[in-house]
């Protein structure tokens, strides 16, 4: 019953929305922002994916038939039997809102700083959610595709010390 | 007016003696952030041997130091804290940018990387390569030996002159989006100054 393919399968069966892939093995399941907390907390407590490997994101824009903005991607594993099952959460504006993962895992919390900080993803229920890699001060979210390699001058948005001020 | 001098008297200026001893006295602080740190210790080390410089005395207290090595990268959310330690270091104390990183941002030209410390703090000395080899530091060591001899002072005025107060290269217009815009990080190290 826990093979990643069966799990898919049972997912798809309790979830309306839900899409399935695979690709060499790997099996995908893409939900719907709405079931995420549901088919996470199954695919923990049921069927045996208790390690969560990461949390990232996506930013589909300008990509190639992309319908939606962002993907975020749960990477869990199933520590038992090095199975590995790929989540997948299409999310567009405004609406950029989903449910914490950390009351089921701990360690998501610092994934989902990294990936509101980088992509302005916000966690309901998340216990701390700042920045955690740019300034606290820091307004953009800088993996976003429309944002410039270099950055809109913040890096060079300080006073400068010349010798006397020193 | 002719003195008699004994032979073990060496008559100089105050302000050589000052600078001849400081010059010889140079105390890092090593601001090794990235790569090229490894190769600041590797100068610092017995096979390049930077005590025969009189700076091997490396020192985590900016209170303690008089010669900053910058070496790497510095990273926007970095430069608050290296412009603070360059202001906790007491004068005379003179800067040496080492490597491509840190004098131009190198290849890291990313929303996150200083373009150059030189932008924000005086520079003294620059370390091209990448990095660059020990001996190059040395050489840099070196020069600045000679210009701290050159042109030192006792009293600093060195470091008052008009030449010295111009920002190197601070920006006004940035290349591609022209004058930074109102999404900026200024204000929240207002107590820097
Ligand atoms: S100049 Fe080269 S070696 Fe030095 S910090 Fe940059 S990448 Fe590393």
């Amino acid at each position: 019953m826990n093979r990643p393919h069966e799990v898919a399968q049972a997912i798809l069966s309790r979830c309306q929305g839900a899409t399935t892939s695979s690709f060499r093995d790997q099996c995908r399941v893409q939900v719907p922002a709405e079931h995420l907390l549901d088919v996470l907390r199954y695919v923990k407590q049921e069927a045996g994916f208790d390690l969560l490997v990461d949390i990232t994101c996506v930013d589909y824009l300008h990509y190639r038939d992309a319908t939606e903005r962002f993907g975020v991607v749960y990477l869990l594993a199933r520590t038992e039997s090095a199975e590995r099952l790929t989540l997948r959460v299409m999310l567009s504006e405004p609406q950029l809102e989903l449910p914490s993962a950390v009351p089921l895992w701990e360690g998501a919390n610092w994934m989902e700083r990294e990936v509101y900080d980088m992509f302005g993803i916000s966690f309901q229920g998340h216990p701390d959610l700042r920045r955690i890699l740019m300034p606290e001060a820091f307004t953009a979210h800088p993996l976003r595709k429309d944002y410039p390699l270099q950055g809109r001058g913040e890096r060079h948005n300080f006073p400068v010390l010349t010798r006397a001020e020193a | 007016m002719a003195i008699e001098l004994p032979d073990n008297v060496v008559v100089s200026k105050l302000d050589e003696l000052a600078s001849w001893c400081r010059k010889n006295s140079l105390w890092p602080m090593p601001f090794a952030t990235a790569c090229c740190g490894i190769e600041l210790m590797a100068t610092g080390a017995s096979r390049h041997d930077l005590a025969r410089f009189g700076a091997e005395v490396f020192r985590f207290s900016p209170r303690q130091c008089d010669l900053m090595i910058v070496a790497g990268r510095v990273v926007m959310k970095m430069l608050p804290v290296l412009q603070r330690i360059w202001q906790q270091m007491h004068e005379p104390k003179w800067c040496i940018s080492m490597g491509a990183c840190a004098s131009t941002g190198g290849v890291f030209d990313t929303y996150a990387v200083v373009q150059g410390i030189d932008r924000f703090i005086p520079v003294d000395m620059y370390v091209p390569g990448c990095p660059p080899r020990p001996e190059q530091l040395i050489q840099a060591i070196m020069d600045l030996q000679d210009k701290i001899q050159r042109e030192g002072t006792i009293m600093g005025d060195e470091f008052s002159t008009q030449a010295r107060q111009q920002p190197k290269r601070a920006l006004v217009e940035l290349p591609i989006i022209g004058r930074p815009s109102a999404a900026c990080v200024r204000g929240t190290y207002e107590g820097l100054r």
